[in-house]
């Protein structure tokens, strides 16, 4: 059992280090003639100095980030099984090659012919993803995946209306994860929830129904579902959308499970965005950047975002010479810094790599879920990929919920799984290994969550008092959500 | 549980009480059991027209968000100001002082459950 | 096997635990139609064979370190201080995840906290979001909410001086909305005209947009703009592509802006080449329910010890799903980060250092060009601006191309951004810029133009 709070100085805000005449960085000397910006600027479009900013030394701030970075739990520290979230080992090879000045200092309004190497990195970047996902073209524009959806949803909507029609709806599985019907609308469109079937999966028979109405635009699907299962009548569910004009959007948060196993292309997907912040390993950042290039088929193609990486001959250009695009979904072309991170990552594995890749995170999920079998409960038991959801309901009978067994979890040392998601599940525990770790972090792991199903039966208030032995005990969001204060102020004189 | 028998209830656990054409709207103590702890009350501004069965507001708690349905339909004469800085009264008095909106009633209650019926409803759907 | 996964005896040891001969039989489930042979690419490459190929991949670029350059535009290169990038690079920054633990994740809540006080105090707004993307996603959510905070009202104005990166992305984002957008267009000074504006805003406009400095680098008289907006019930919007000049410029918050929103990387994050950049967005309390992306807010752990949560998150969509403020997920956390630290090591002194220093060398550029005769020339030579300014030739493509050749990137020519505007180039100073640069730049113009 980890103990966090040793050896640990309590840190406080940089504002409450402040100290007047502190100072954290010094600028070379001005040699131009110095400027009063009221001899410049009309006064009343200028402030004075912002006399809430903080004075600390460079010191202060040396101190500050690093005692605050100890207090995060993070994937280099231990297994971080957030289902649906693929918590791999982010590669520092990755932050090296990014770091090149060639790469992370180019603006991007240089005119083409000084930065054919980053155009020619998207354009590999691009090529890769069409190998592993079978389909015609990638925008790399969006930032995440969900403004991957958002892309992928305007694709949709202006192919349709390009045929003059204007279908409202879009079937999404009660299974999905949030961002899909938050896309959707954003898109334009209205939200019709299909219930899942009694193993989990999409309903062919109620889609078909729905289909019947002629205005369904699309299916949101994720393969393998939220449950870790895969979809098993995927492409008869494509073929039924496609015959009646509708399209197949793909959330491809899961695509972990079956890189080079699979091709989304095969199952029929017309637009499919790819975390590359999971399954291409760019690190999490506590919260982004990621970037959330979309897949789509040669019918969604003319509707791409702006501009694309072109080739002719060995010259890269951009080209905004794309009459059907949906325009763009943000300044310039994608995040950058993260698609150079993911091609290295795709170079290091290598064609053989991606699959080993897939086969360990569907072999890692798979040795958990036989190690916790019978220990917690799984309300659906078709065969897992790279993910499996058990629950709480074993635990619920002494009170102890999935939010204890989560906290308790954090006193073994583990980031516990993904709670509450998805909502088919009640006191739902998602756990995703990822390929990353080996068998003995894996056994640690379940002998973690074994000891946590004995202390729900022989001591509940001991799981649910916890945790102990972080940084916080368990923090009351109650009172933040009661009483919000989103910000430090300077306290009165 | 017994509920209090001077109003009806809803199949969605919104408690209705009427007196001299105005009707007071709350949430029940299973509602509120099953939410948690309250953190923050929507409801609409006066005068706003809602149908029966039309969404009168939201209730979330940390992790969820629930919404209201009015058991009559009518027109808003006031909400629960206390509710702003005290949202936790839904939780600690949902019949009383937790009440959220008062409607002037369009019409005589219909399909509603008395007290009796909605404890046996509330039994049924916890199994 | 491969150096990023377990080995050939953890895979043994683990099939025999499932029950499996071997690995494909855990891909029973996945149907022969849908499978791949091997993948059309390069097999494993070693460190070092992945390094060749970037360092290649690099070399192909001018990197505008080797070189004197005033690139704005959006993207500007101030300080980088070398701490900066050796905090980030601490694997418990960033290679954590999102901190939806917050007992594990206290150092990533406590510097999102920080990051919303620091932007809170450059904005004067009163509550801040944990981060969005970028400028232009910043400026979309801000008029996606004033849609949604004053529904009636299907028009948005927008001031024809606004990036038009960033207006290229409203227009996407408006489309399904039924949302149209007005543009206000300059005025021979480079900036939005009030009484012009004042016609615009109507009582049926939700949302009315000023960026300042705007993209031609001209501040705009905010205050008047925003009067306009107030008076006509519409929600004013200050958008910011260059947020070091918060260090001399009052912001909206000042004037009654109800959103200061826009683009944080000008606090010393990479151009890398357009991205991850950082979007930041700040308003009003009265509106704190209805600002997308996440929000981390103060509480006290159940030993009364103060700890910080991500909160009033039934705004978002992984609990409101449909009817969320936002669909952002996933957004800018580390860039967040880095922001914050280099705002700590700036701190009072430095932000004002920054944009003095920035404003005095454009100024110096300024006044070089003004003196170097018709064909090279201000557009808008009474207008103030901070650090950028837009100067009038006839072949700017050509002008830039010819001073490259002398390792100058002299601007950002307006051909980049179609046709609608007047030939010439931005050109951009800041601290980073030496006086041998600007001397040498207003040389080549001297010469070349």
């Amino acid at each position: 059992m980890s103990d966090k709070t040793s050896l640990r100085q309590r840190e406080g805000l940089i504002f409450e280090r402040s100290s007047p005449g502190r100072v954290g960085y010094q600028l070379p000397p001005l040699e131009v003639p110095p400027v009063d910006p009221a001899k410049t600027i009309p006064a009343e479009l200028l402030r004075g100095e912002i006399q809430e900013l903080p004075e600390v030394s460079e010191v202060d701030v040396v101190r500050h980030f690093t005692r605050l970075s100890k207090w995060n739990y993070s994937v280099d520290e231990g297994l971080y099984p957030l289902g649906s979230c693929t918590m791999k080992y982010n590669p520092r090879i990755n932050e090296e090659v990014v770091r090149l000045a060639g790469l992370a200092q180019l603006h991007p309004l240089q005119p083409e012919d000084q930065v054919q190497g980053a155009l020619a990195l998207m354009w590999e970047l691009e090529q890769a993803l069409i190998a592993i996902t079978g389909m015609a073209r990638v925008t790399l524009q969006p930032a995440a995946g969900a403004h991957g959806e958002l892309a992928g949803m305007l694709m949709i909507r202006k192919s349709l209306a390009d045929r003059g029609e204007h279908r409202r709806v879009v079937l999404i599985p009660d299974s999905a994860h949030g961002t899909n019907p938050a896309s959707a609308v954003f898109a334009g469109f209205d939200v019709v929830e299909v219930a899942s079937t009694p193993e989990g999966t999409l309903d062919l028979a109620a889609i078909a129904r729905r289909l019947e109405g002629g205005d369904v635009a699309a299916l949101m699907v994720t393969v393998p579902n939220t449950l870790g299962v895969f979809e098993p009548e995927i492409v008869k569910a494509a073929k039924m959308l496609h015959e009646r004009g509708a399209f197949l959007y793909m959330d491809g948060a899961n695509l972990n499970a079956f890189v080079g196993i699979a091709l989304p292309g095969k199952m029929g997907a017309d637009a499919l965005h790819i975390n590359l912040h999971k399954t291409f390993s760019t690190p999490h950042g506590g919260g982004g950047p990621g970037a959330g290039p979309v897949a789509v088929s040669e019918a969604l193609v003319p509707y791409l975002p702006v501009p694309m990486v072109e080739k002719t001959g060995n010259l890269f250009t951009l080209s905004s010479d794309r009459p059907k695009s949906i325009g763009k979904v943000r300044g310039f072309y994608g995040n950058f810094g993260m698609l150079a991170r993911a091609l290295a990552y795709i170079r290091s594995l290598g064609r053989d790599g991606l699959r080993l890749m897939a086969e360990g995170a569907v072999l890692n999920a798979n040795y958990i879920r036989k190690g916790l079998e019978g220990e917690y409960h799984l309300q659906y038991t078709g065969p897992s990929l790279h993910e499996v959801v058990f629950d709480d309901s074993l635990q619920a009978a002494a009170g102890v919920k999935n939010v204890d067994i989560a906290k308790r979890l954090l006193d073994y040392g583990f980031h516990p799984p993904t709670m509450s998601f998805p909502l088919i599940v009640h006191g739902a525990l998602m756990i995703e290994p990822t390929e990353s770790d080996g068998i003995d972090e894996l056994d640690a792991f379940i002998a973690a969550m074994k000891a946590i199903a004995r202390e729900a039966r022989e001591n509940p208030d001991l799981v649910k008092g916890a945790p102990y032995g972080t940084p916080v005990r368990r923090l009351d969001e109650v009172r933040a959500a009661r009483q919000p204060v989103l910000r430090w102020q300077a306290r009165k004189a | 549980m017994a509920q209090p028998t001077d109003r009806l209830y809803t199949k969605t656990h919104e408690w209705v009480q009427i007196k001299g054409g105005e009707a007071t709207v709350g949430i029940t103590q299973y509602a509120q059991e099953q939410l948690g702890d309250v953190v923050f009350v929507e409801v609409p501004a006066p005068g706003k027209q809602v149908a029966k069965g039309g969404v009168l507001g939201n209730i979330e708690s940390v992790k969820a968000v629930s919404e209201v349905f009015a058991p009559v339909g009518g027109e808003v004469l006031a909400a629960n100001g206390e509710l702003d800085g005290h949202p936790e009264l839904v939780n600690q008095d949902p019949y009383g002082k937790g009440w959220l909106v008062r409607l002037k009633a369009a019409g005589a209650p219909e399909g509603l459950m008395d007290a009796a019926a909605y404890e046996k409803f509330v039994a049924e759907e916890s199994h | 096997m491969h150096r990023y996964l377990a080995g050939e005896d953890d895979r043994r040891r683990m099939l025999a635990a499932v029950g499996c001969s071997s690995v494909e039989e855990l891909f029973k489930s996945v149907p022969a139609e849908v499978r791949c042979g091997e993948l059309a690419l390069p097999p494993a490459r070693s460190e070092e064979e992945v390094r060749r190929e970037f360092w290649a991949l690099a070399g192909r670029n001018i990197a505008p370190e080797c070189t004197a350059s005033f690139l704005g535009a959006g993207v500007y290169r101030h300080v980088t201080p070398a701490v900066a990038d050796a905090l980030l690079q601490r694997g418990e920054f960033f290679t954590a995840y999102t901190p939806y633990q917050p007992e594990v994740s206290q150092g990533t809540l406590q510097a999102i906290f920080e990051f919303q006080t620091f932007i809170c105090q450059l904005t004067g707004m009163e509550v801040a979001n944990a981060s969005l993307y970028d400028g232009a996603t910043a400026v979309v959510e801000a008029v996606l909410m004033a849609h949604r905070l004053v529904p009636n009202r299907p028009k948005v104005v927008v001031a024809g001086s606004l990036h038009p990166d960033y207006r290229a992305v409203l227009d996407t984002y408006c489309a399904p909305q039924s949302l149209t957008i007005i543009t206000v267009p300059a005025d021979p000074m480079g900036r939005v005209d009030a009484a012009t504006f004042a016609k615009a805003v109507g009582n049926d406009v939700c949302a009315a947009v000023v960026q300042s400095p705007n993209f031609f680098g001209v501040v705009e008289d905010l205050p008047a703009l925003a009067a306009v907006a107030k008076s006509a019930g519409a929600l004013a919007i200050h958008a910011v592509a260059e947020a070091t000049s918060l260090g001399i410029l009052a912001p909206g918050g000042v004037f009654g802006y109800d959103v200061v929103c826009g683009e944080a990387q000008a606090f010393g994050i990479p151009a890398a080449f357009g991205g991850p950049h950082l979007g930041f967005f700040a308003t009003r309390q009265a509106h704190m329910r209805q600002l997308p992306g996440r929000l981390v807010g103060e509480t006290v752990d159940s030993e009364g010890k103060r700890g910080y949560v991500l909160t009033l998150s039934t705004r978002e969509q992984h609990i409101r799903r449909a009817k969320a403020t936002s669909n952002i997920c996933t957004n800018h956390g580390l860039m967040a980060l880095a922001a914050t630290i280099v705002l700590s090591l700036l701190g009072k002194k430095g932000v004002r250092d920054v944009a003095l220093a920035s404003h005095a060398t454009a100024e110096y550029l300024k006044s070089g060009v003004g003196g170097l005769g018709p064909g090279v020339r201000l557009a808008f030579p009474g207008g103030p601006t901070y650090n950028e300014f837009l100067v009038l030739h006839d072949d700017p493509d050509g002008l830039l191309a010819r001073m490259k050749e002398e390792l100058i990137l002299g601007g950002v020519s307006t051909t980049r951004f179609g046709a609608g505007l007047t030939r010439g180039f931005l050109v951009a100073a800041t601290e980073h810029n030496t006086r041998q640069d600007c001397d040498r730049l207003l040389d080549a113009l001297r010469r070349l133009a």
